[in-house]
């Protein structure tokens, strides 16, 4: 799966109430919860999001409150993957469970400036900074993880183990 | 090799022989909830699945406590969700409005908590239950819903911390400071991914509400979990709460030669009462080099100080006191025994006195949910724990963390304050 779009740019330990405050957590659509992406920290910020386009963060990506609805915001308003130096553990396990690609990549994350078009092979792991003409390799997923993935999610995987 | 003690618990767990950090595991949970935030979202991803019962009615406890009593007719859709639910699949820690109160200080004081459980919350605060000595930590909708189905969760082992802590505390300090402190020292990412392990002799000497306090707040610093190993304290409370569950426990505590990726030592004997200035929980301060900051108001309550010694420590300042005319105060007390308990020892009456409006149980405006929201250019001071933008109310609102004595002080003197100045 190849993910192309522009890069947003964050800085290090973006919480979960940055990017879906609480008062939005009366609902559990990807598409609503969408529309108030990163309202926390930049009120509007999903009209300015075209299908596709890329989340570049510091560390700590997405500490804070455990709430699902911030992966599910951050899909629902159109962003295809995040690549950080480091993500908060639950929304890392969050973010797999619900499909929202994501890539851990310090070099990555550090270069690539806001605007810059950017592409990620997901399955490889391999980001392109177009604009740049640099490449980076992110983190392997762990074996298990990549089987959750593969198996089209947890739920999927847990129904197959049953 | 031997092992801490929260690679005891998580070993205890599995069908594995040994486990190391790094080393992905799937283990069997003894305990799993949910609230009227991220539960109906697990409901819903365990409905998709077609599967029609749950692993043990006994082991799933559901509190709605976050939006309830319903502030809006959308939240009251999400608590109907919980209920109905919970009817269905006869899910036997159902707390309804009357019973409910905070999970984090509920269900420990339900004695459903107990030492050596394993535990997951879809809430992120989940790792308060580390106080007891079990090893609990915070987690999704999704992986909630799985465990609905299977019981059982993967981890990935996580490198301990050890946090030595000693010295005679100072009066007016107590496990909310010392958790201020430490997330000050370390950094919001600085126990990422990690177990953090408290020990010394002030955390021996620390009562079961402070360590609750400072377990509560492990996930302000990143961390997996944090965790106290039982001691005479734990089992003197545990003893008490699970006659009510009848759930039985079983101690674990770290081998000498255990491994650690990091040791920290604090001589806390000196340590003033900590406030941290906004927007993350690591800028701590000494409570006397913050000068001169006005309050509009101030929140006593929540998962992290809602318990009766907090309110015992906010009365104690507050009694014969006004609060400030232009502060609100107001009290949460996490639970409904918590409720009576602050009745019959005559606490309500000194808040009611002083001019503080005391709410039921619920999170209310921790998480800017209601009971308590901020205007643009106010500020609070709140014995809860995150103080990010936002988080109570407006984005041009502040919130300052302490623990229950200095936001009772503060909202005497109508700025953020030292107790022994009202006292």
């Amino acid at each position: 799966m190849i993910l192309k779009g522009r890069a947003w740019k964050f800085s290090n330990d973006i919480n979960t109430d940055e990017i879906i405050p609480a008062k939005y957590l009366v609902s559990v659509d990807p598409k609503e919860l969408g529309a108030y992406c990163m309202d926390g920290i930049i009120p509007g910020f999903s009209k300015g999001v075209r299908t596709g386009d890329i989340i570049v963060a510091g560390k700590n990506f997405g500490c804070g409150s455990s709430r699902e609805h911030a992966p599910l915001a951050i899909k629902g308003c159109g962003i295809s993957c995040v690549v950080a130096e480091s993500f908060a553990r639950i929304f890392y396990r969050n973010s797999i469970n619900i499909g929202l690609p994501i890539f851990e990549c310090p070099e990555a994350a550090r270069s690539i400036e806001e605007g810059d078009e950017v592409e990620v092979d997901a399955s490889m792991g391999l980001i392109r900074n177009l604009t740049k003409d640099r490449t980076y390799q992110a983190k392997p997923m762990p074996g298990f993880i990549q089987e959750l993935i593969e198996a089209g999610g947890l739920m999927k995987w847990v129904v197959k183990k049953r | 090799m031997g092992y801490t003690v929260t690679e005891k618990i998580l070993l205890a767990h599995t069908d594995k022989r040994s486990i190391s950090p790094g080393d992905l595991i799937e283990c069997k949970v003894d305990l799993c909830l949910g609230n009227d935030i991220t539960a109906p979202i697990a409901i819903s991803e365990f409905e998709k699945t077609g599967v029609d019962e749950v692993f043990d009615n006994k082991k799933i406890a559901l509190v709605p406590d976050h939006f309830s009593p319903a502030k809006d007719i959308k939240s009251a859709e999400q608590l109907k969700i919980l209920r109905d639910f919970a009817r269905k699949y006869s899910i036997k820690y159902y707390y309804e409005i009357g019973c409910m109160g905070i999970e984090h200080a509920l269900l420990p004081e339900e004695g459903l908590t107990v030492p050596g459980d394993l535990i997951i919350g879809a809430d992120s605060h989940t790792c308060t239950y580390g106080a007891v000595g079990a090893f609990s930590t915070g987690v999704g909708s999704t992986d909630l819903a799985a465990v609905f189905i299977r019981g059982r969760i993967w981890f990935k082992v996580p490198e301990s911390i050890k946090f030595i802590y000693s010295g005679k505390l100072n009066k007016w300090v107590g496990g909310k400071d010392l958790i201020l402190y430490t997330i000050g020292d370390i950094g919001v990412g600085g126990a990422l991914y990690k177990a953090m392990e408290f020990t010394g002799d002030a955390i021996e000497r620390l009562p079961m509400d402070d360590r609750f306090a400072m377990c509560n707040m492990a996930i302000e610093a990143g961390g997996k979990n944090g965790i106290i190993a039982a001691d005479e304290t734990t089992l003197k409370y545990v003893k008490e709460t699970a006659k009510k569950s009848k759930k039985k426990w079983k101690i674990y505590k770290s081998d000498k030669d255990a491994q650690y990726c990091e040791v920290k030592k604090y001589d806390v004997s000196k340590l003033e009462p900590m406030v941290s200035l906004p927007p993350l929980p690591s800028n701590a301060k000494p409570v006397s080099q913050v000068k001169n900051v006005r309050i509009d108001q101030s929140v006593i309550g929540s998962c992290t100080n809602g318990r009766i010694s907090d309110l015992r420590m906010a009365a104690k300042v507050l009694k014969g006191k006004k609060v400030h005319k232009d502060v609100r105060c107001i009290i949460f007390p996490a639970t409904q025994a918590t409720y009576l308990q602050a009745m019959d020892e005559g606490l309500m009456e000194i808040f009611i006195k002083s001019g503080c409006a005391v709410s039921t149980p619920t999170c209310g405006p921790c998480l800017g949910g209601h009971m308590g929201i901020l205007a643009a250019g106010e500020r609070s001071i709140a014995t809860t724990n995150r103080n990010f933008i936002g988080r109570m109310g407006h984005l041009k609102s502040e919130v300052y963390l302490s623990n229950p004595a200095v936001a009772a002080a503060s909202a005497v003197k109508g700025r953020i304050a030292h107790p022994e100045e009202v006292i």
